[in-house]
């Protein structure tokens, strides 16, 4: 849960600091350095090694709402604490903490926006916020935007990342956030509305194993981690590696999981093609 | 079966034990020694009294994992008739870490589905440590929606550590398949009672634990990842367990206070280890008393009041300052 590693490392400064350090960054996969524009405007993904970066939800929406279409709902919802969790570190520290790192409020964005025109409600996970983890506010605005999607009778499209699982501050009450988006989505079924699910990486735990995985079409970016339990975890159980491709989107489409995996700068078109064929 | 004692019953061990004593001496044809046991009899209420009036979570942790406590199997052939066992998942194979099948309660046709744990190693292989994999979770939603077609209620018991982390369960599809049952007991046009009768862990309880009543039993705990892993990530160690535990609030008190669950099922002096019949007595009751209010529901409301039970869960704030519970 606890986020230590930096995704995307600035190089370290020597004479000219203030420039490198915002022009350039330094390739996770293949440790190659990248201009940073460029590495943006390829949607973050590497022109070495093809590997992802990471988005957040902010760019995400960026990417995948027509210009200028995307209205936020919900936008002012916090977490609290209601366990009063006392760990090492409260959770009121760790929200505030998560809060300035990201610039975010929670990890979800929703709103309604219109994907090549056709209008939907949507729903973003940020992965950078304590790991995308599902909390009280994840669940609460997932749930609002399914509703929200079968009173515009509207099709519902999410795109989840986040590697946190279930937000132990809030214990069963992050649990039951579960139980309360599938649901959602089971009122979706019962009005008969479209709900597509995108996976990205990572998807994992709580998210894996509730909403992001009832979509009636599932897509995932190549090589995302999809799985219910850590890699580190399943590790350090068995005391054994995993094998290549243990948990990956393609070993995932092999074995009949996801129905498309779309190269994340097709991914826009991937959706608007679906929402074409059902909704217009 | 050995009696086993944790720590903190250690002090009611020699009470115990002496009780046998004196009952090996009345077998023997000696009868003086009534009055000694009527004295030790409440010399261990009381000390019982005094160890339980003040258990730390981490004890009723212990005690939800008891290796005394009677186990999935043990209430269906206690508190039901006519149990018939179904198997398999009609797609891939029969998972032994869930048990399901149909039987009556009190009369009335059920279906009964839950996490068996076992007993010793052999067992508890062949059980998984009651954690499942996916064909047991389609198990058991393949007898709920056989109880939905025939219209008979639910009830699910959860004992589970928590969902399977090895390479084959996630090679199944573990998050799809839980996310799925999630969904389709939101769903399920019957009653559907669930009831924590050890450990409630993390997603492999909520993979059969959706219902209209969620019952705990008073030292059974339900958390959203055990207090050793929980440990292992915020304290970075697992000896911080009993910290973590406090923190996770994972008794049924504390959820019954949240509003998580709807009721606690007691247990007998001691906890259920103690007293297998009182406490398979206690759990019949309070399902009955369940199932009788939910069967006086039609079923549309049924679905959608169970709909509002999970919709209303979560604490946030927002902008009029609002604390929605
Ligand atoms: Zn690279």
């Amino acid at each position: 849960m606890i986020f230590k590693r930096k995704k995307y490392i600035s190089i370290e400064a020597r004479e000219k600091p203030e420039i490198k350090k915002d022009l350039w960054i330094k390739c996770e996969q293949c440790g190659k350095l990248i201009y940073k524009k460029k590495w943006e405007e390829n949607f973050k993904i590497c022109m070495y090694c093809d590997s992802y970066g990471r988005m957040t939800a902010h760019e995400r929406i960026a990417q995948l709402a027509d210009p200028g279409s995307f209205a936020e709902q919900w936008g002012d919802m916090v977490s609290c604490d209601p366990l009063e969790f006392t760990g090492v570190k409260s959770y009121t520290d760790k929200l505030k903490e998560e809060r300035q790192k990201t610039g975010l409020k929670e990890g979800i964005i929703t709103g309604v926006c219109k994907i090549n025109g056709v209008p939907c409600a949507l729903a973003v996970i940020d992965a950078g916020f304590i790991m995308g983890s599902m909390g009280s506010v994840v669940g609460e605005k997932f749930t609002r935007a399914a509703e929200y999607a079968i009173e515009k009778k509207l099709p519902l499209v999410s795109v989840s990342g986040g590697g946190g699982g279930a937000r132990m501050y809030e214990g069963v009450i992050s649990l039951m956030q579960m139980a309360k988006t599938s649901a959602a989505v089971g009122k979706l079924k019962k009005e008969g509305l479209l709900y597509l699910s995108v996976l990205t990486d990572p998807t994992m735990g709580g998210i894996a194993a509730s909403f992001a995985s009832l979509g009636d079409i599932i897509i995932a970016e190549p090589k995302a981690l999809i799985g219910f339990a850590g890699p580190r975890v399943i590790e350090q159980t068995i005391r054994q590696k995993l094998p290549a491709g243990f948990q990956r989107t393609e070993f995932l489409f092999e074995h009949g999981m996801i129905d498309i995996i779309s190269k994340r700068a097709e991914l826009k078109d991937a959706i608007g093609k679906i929402l074409l064929v059902i909704h217009s | 079966m050995e009696r086993k004692y944790l720590d903190f019953e250690k002090p009611l061990e020699a009470i115990d034990k002496k009780i046998e004593a004196y009952a090996e001496v009345k077998k023997g044809g000696q009868s003086n020694g009534e009055n000694g046991t009527v004295g030790l009899k409440q010399q261990l209420s009381e000390k019982t009294k005094e160890i339980f009036s003040n258990l730390t979570d981490w004890q009723i942790v212990q005690l939800s994992r008891h290796p005394n406590r009677p186990h999935m199997l043990d209430y269906v052939e206690n508190i039901f008739d006519d149990f018939v066992e179904l198997h398999g998942d009609r797609c891939s194979e029969d998972d032994h870490a869930v048990v399901a099948g149909i039987g009556k309660f009190r009369g009335i046709p059920v279906a009964i589905a839950g996490q068996q744990k076992g007993r010793d190693t052999k067992e508890n292989l062949f059980r998984k440590f009651g954690m499942a994999h996916p064909p047991g979770y389609r198990k058991a939603m393949r007898i709920m929606h056989l109880a939905e077609k025939l219209h008979m209620p639910v009830i699910s018991f959860i004992d589970t550590p928590g969902a399977n982390p090895d390479i084959q369960a996630e090679e199944n599809g573990q998050a799809l398949v839980i996310a799925e049952n999630l969904f389709k007991m939101s769903l399920l046009k019957t009653p559907v009672l669930c009831i924590i009768i050890g450990e409630g862990g993390s997603g492999g309880a909520l993979g059969i634990g959706v219902g209209d009543r969620i019952l705990m039993q008073e030292y059974s705990i339900y958390s959203v990842i055990s207090p050793e892993g929980c440990a292992s990530i915020l304290w970075k160690s697992q000896s911080a367990a009993a910290e973590a535990a406090k923190a996770l609030r994972l008794t049924a008190k504390a959820l019954l206070d949240m509003g998580i669950i709807d009721a606690i099922v007691p247990e007998p002096q001691g906890g259920v280890h103690r007293d297998w019949k009182k406490a398979f007595e206690l759990t019949a009751e309070t399902v009955d008393k369940h199932l009788r209010e939910l069967k006086t529901i039609k079923t549309d409301e049924l679905v959608e009041l169970r709909y509002q039970k999970y919709r209303k869960t979560g604490v946030w704030l927002e902008k009029e300052a609002e604390e929605n519970e």
